[in-house]
């Protein structure tokens, strides 16, 4: 422990560089996972090959992904940018699929009074699937954040920064202490991003038994 | 939309046949008039419920035609039709994140109305439907009995003033008392209200007591279309079965 008092900068300079990381990877993959899983709800065909590929990027492991990736053009050049995708990619899965069965899990009587009393195919989006499927897409979106703050300490292999520098440089230093100068603030991160989500999705459902 | 005598609903030779080939509707030719409550009578799978979605296109006949006010369903642009008519189910479907207040409103804000012709149209809606509006407006479906999200239900199909009206089992699942009492209630609104309305059901007792005509549905056709007096002195083997269980309950009873 003394050594994260002793390194207080530079634990918040990682933990900085960390959030970045698994800040701006969510976005891009709230960005496009959503509008894929609502658009699953559309055209339910393509259920089959956009969670399927989804699936398949969550089963390639982390680092073999990074070092995948690392030989393209634009995406190798620099090591945050891969990483950032890397990321993105992980967290896909359970946004696209969270986003499908939220919405496809709304109440049929519900959905149907909704188009019989004249919604048009936005207003339906808008004011009905979107606020009642909100609860399970944000669980998605916890879960894909709690997964991408563990696996971008693996981003520190490729040079991208964050948390686990701390805990390659532990393993190399053979040093428990250093270790934990990564881990606790990466563990404390998920903890915090996953209580307070879960408690705005408890927020959400208050009314909808 | 227009006033004269021509029939407000009509089906011409109308049939829906699923891709798989199985046949929900077929042949079917029934006019519906202006004003007037047809009672959609028959057992389950008989082509009820899919005769009432042809009319707001929640289904698209497979042959022949469907029009409303002259004209064809599939010339109407969907939510212009579903606006003018109103639509009231057995599970209601009230949307469980907005309020009593938001669910009846959401119609007429969709149409623009202003805010204080909104609010006065709810209050109305909710009087009429026997709902004080200072106690239930701002209360979630969650928080409402059967008998209350039902009426709810109502309110929000009448909201908009369509000039048609489409009701499917809207007291199925209801007890039998306060299925009575919606009932009797639907009865004295029908008189005040005047829309046309088409309403779905399997219970003879209340396709006599709310309906004008009564259009009797087996297996996916017509079998026949009686005012309640007809029905009840009718010969027809198919009619008779429906009016001796009606009867041999009435017996019971007394």
């Amino acid at each position: 422990m003394n050594f994260i008092f002793n390194h207080k900068h530079e634990v918040a300079t990682l933990t900085a560089e960390h959030l970045w990381l698994v800040g701006i990877s969510m976005l891009l993959a709230i960005a496009i996972g959503v509008p894929l899983g609502i658009l699953l709800t559309r055209r339910p065909r393509w259920k089959a090959i956009i969670l399927g590929s989804t699936n398949v990027v969550q089963t390639i492991p982390s680092l073999a992904l990074f070092g995948l990736l690392l030989p393209l053009p634009w995406l190798g050049a620099r090591a945050d940018r891969l990483a950032i995708v890397a990321l993105a990619l992980y967290a896909l899965l359970p946004i696209v699929r969270n986003t499908y069965v939220g919405i496809a899990g709304i109440n049929a009587p519900v959905r149907e009074a909704a188009v019989a009393m004249g919604l048009t195919s936005s207003q339906l989006l808008w004011k009905v699937e979107l606020p009642l499927g909100l609860p399970v897409m944000l669980s998605g979106i916890r879960v894909a954040i709690v997964i991408t703050i563990g696996v971008a300490t693996i981003a520190a292999a490729i040079g991208a920064g964050g948390l686990g520098e701390f805990i390659f440089r532990g393993i190399a230093m053979v040093d428990n202490g250093v270790i934990l100068a990564g881990a606790i603030p990466a563990a404390l991160m998920a903890l915090v991003a996953d209580l307070s989500l879960s408690g705005v999705e408890k927020l959400l459902v208050r009314h909808r038994s | 939309m227009s006033q004269n005598s021509e029939p407000v609903i009509e089906f011409a030779d109308t049939g829906l046949r699923l891709a798989d080939g199985k046949t929900l509707l077929s042949g079917l030719n029934l006019a519906v008039d202006r004003g007037e409550t047809l009672m959609l009578l028959g057992r389950s799978g008989s082509g009820k419920t899919t005769t009432l979605k042809l009319i707001n296109r929640l289904l698209t006949a497979t042959s022949g035609e469907v029009r409303v006010e002259g004209q064809s369903v599939t010339n109407w642009e969907p939510t212009k039709l579903r606006r003018g008519i109103g639509y009231a189910i057995q599970d209601v479907g009230l949307f469980p994140h907005y309020t009593v207040f938001e669910n009846v409103a959401l119609v007429p804000k969709l149409q623009q109305w202003q805010r204080e012709k909104v609010e006065a149209r709810v209050r109305e809606m909710l009087a009429l439907v026997g709902l004080p509006y200072d106690e239930y407006a701002s209360r979630y479906p969650s928080e409402l009995s059967g008998g209350q999200r039902q009426r709810v239900g109502l309110a929000r199909a009448l909201a908009a003033e369509p000039p048609i009206l489409l009701m499917d089992e809207p007291f199925g699942a209801l007890d039998p008392i306060t299925r009575a009492e919606l009932q009797m209630e639907f009865k004295r609104l029908q008189e005040r209200l005047g829309k046309t309305i088409v309403f779905v059901t399997h219970d003879v007792g209340e396709a006599l007591l709310l309906g004008s005509r009564i259009a009797l549905m087996e297996r996916g056709r017509l079998h026949g279309v009686y005012r309640p007096q007809e029905f009840l002195r009718s010969d027809d083997a198919k009619v008779k079965a429906y009016v001796d269980v009606f009867r041999a309950g009435q017996q019971i009873l007394q």
